[in-house]
């Protein structure tokens, strides 16, 4: 069974692989749209190395994952494609500024933060370098911010929330909106770890990037929220087969 | 499936209703509201806690997309590059959903079914 992968597959597993692996041997020093050369290198370079554990995981579970349940290979290009088209948007708020989403809540939810750090990844390099966006120095610390950070606390608040009963599209929509919300949240932290205010320290600085931030953010937290659980709810419905194969129906897969 | 529909419809609108919601209550006061993208906005908070005026802040590592082109990126070639990305996002999108709906149509894959099997 796990031998009989199609050309297909193959060559989505092949890429997907040396993706990864090409990615990950190189020390990234370079972060969530923290822009390109604000970070100090030192930053940089620590950001990076706290991703290469959970990017490396990323690749062990992609692997397994290919090898394991290879059908469901379509549902991860799906939510690698969602990352690719919601990091895109530039969406205005009341603030009259502009923010994008992250898109990473539906494949944490689906395939757990380890493979969701690979496809972070892969859309924070796309970014970097061909938009001038985030950047290669600052990729460590946005990686972490967006590819890490933000899908680890979207997958444990939806475990949590289905374990509580709660309506699992309610669940994920709720998991992937505070996701999205957690990542700034997060970048904000690390922009005031570079630099912390004279006046009040880290906490003073962070809180001042947070009002950046944050009020933009709130209502493209809730789109991201209804466009994961209108996907969800399309994968659902055409693809039920594979889709009983992620993590979305954790419970169910741990009976059995 | 029938329930999802009206949830569906109900979600889609809501979302458009949220994304375009600012665009009319804020206008664009006679075009003083750019909508500037926050994540440029950290450099100017930057050089607020350092106390510094914000063209001080000396990044120090040039995107290498402008120093190939030896400047910043046109608006215009920056939203054309981030439609590139929209494009090809949709695109497998709509290739995967597209193969779903037919598959589910036409009853294929039931048992051997596969991205592959066409």
């Amino acid at each position: 069974m796990s031998m009989k992968l199609s050309l297909f597959e193959k060559r989505i597993l092949a890429v997907s692989v040396v993706f990864a692996i090409f990615l990950s041997l190189p020390t990234p020093a370079l972060g969530m749209h923290i822009m390109e050369g604000y970070l100090p290198i030192e930053y940089c370079v620590i950001w990076g190395v706290i991703c290469i554990p959970f990017m490396v995981m990323g690749v062990i579970r992609l692997r397994k994952l290919s090898q394991d349940n290879p059908r469901i290979l379509i549902l991860l290009a799906m939510s690698g494609a969602f990352i690719f088209v919601i990091s895109s948007l530039k969406i205005p708020s009341v603030t009259g500024s502009c923010s994008h989403m992250t898109g990473t809540g539906l494949s944490a939810v689906l395939f757990g933060p380890g493979i969701t750090s690979i496809l972070g990844l892969i859309v924070l390099i796309f970014q970097a370098t061909l938009l001038a966006h985030g950047g290669l120095t600052s990729l460590g610390a946005n990686a972490f911010s967006m590819a890490i950070a933000g899908p680890i606390i979207a997958w444990t608040l939806y475990r949590g929330f289905v374990m509580l009963r709660v309506n699992k599209l309610l669940a994920i929509g709720i998991a992937a909106a505070l996701g999205d919300l957690l990542t700034y949240c997060v970048t904000s932290f690390q922009l005031a770890l570079a630099y912390p205010s004279e006046v009040g320290g880290i906490m003073a600085s962070a809180l001042k990037f947070l009002a950046v931030f944050a009020p933009t953010q709130v209502p493209l937290a809730i789109v991201e929220g209804i466009l994961t659980v209108l996907i969800i709810i399309g994968m659902q419905s055409f693809a039920a087969k594979e889709f009983k194969g992620t993590s979305f129906n954790f419970q169910e897969a741990r009976q059995s | 499936m029938k329930n999802n529909k009206a949830l569906v419809i109900v979600l889609i609108v809501l979302a458009v209703v949220i994304v375009f919601a600012p665009l009319f209550i804020i206008g664009t006061d006679g075009g003083n509201i750019e909508y500037a993208g926050t994540d440029g906005q950290g450099g100017g908070v930057i050089a607020e806690i350092q106390g510094v005026e914000e063209e001080e802040v000396e990044p120090w590592f040039t995107p290498i997309m402008e120093t190939l082109i030896g400047g910043e990126l046109p608006g215009e070639m920056e939203s054309l590059l981030f439609s590139i990305q929209t494009g090809i996002g949709v695109g497998i999108l709509a290739y995967c959903f597209g193969y779903l709906v037919a598959r589910k149509k036409y009853n294929l894959g039931t048992d051997a079914g596969s991205p592959s099997a066409q």
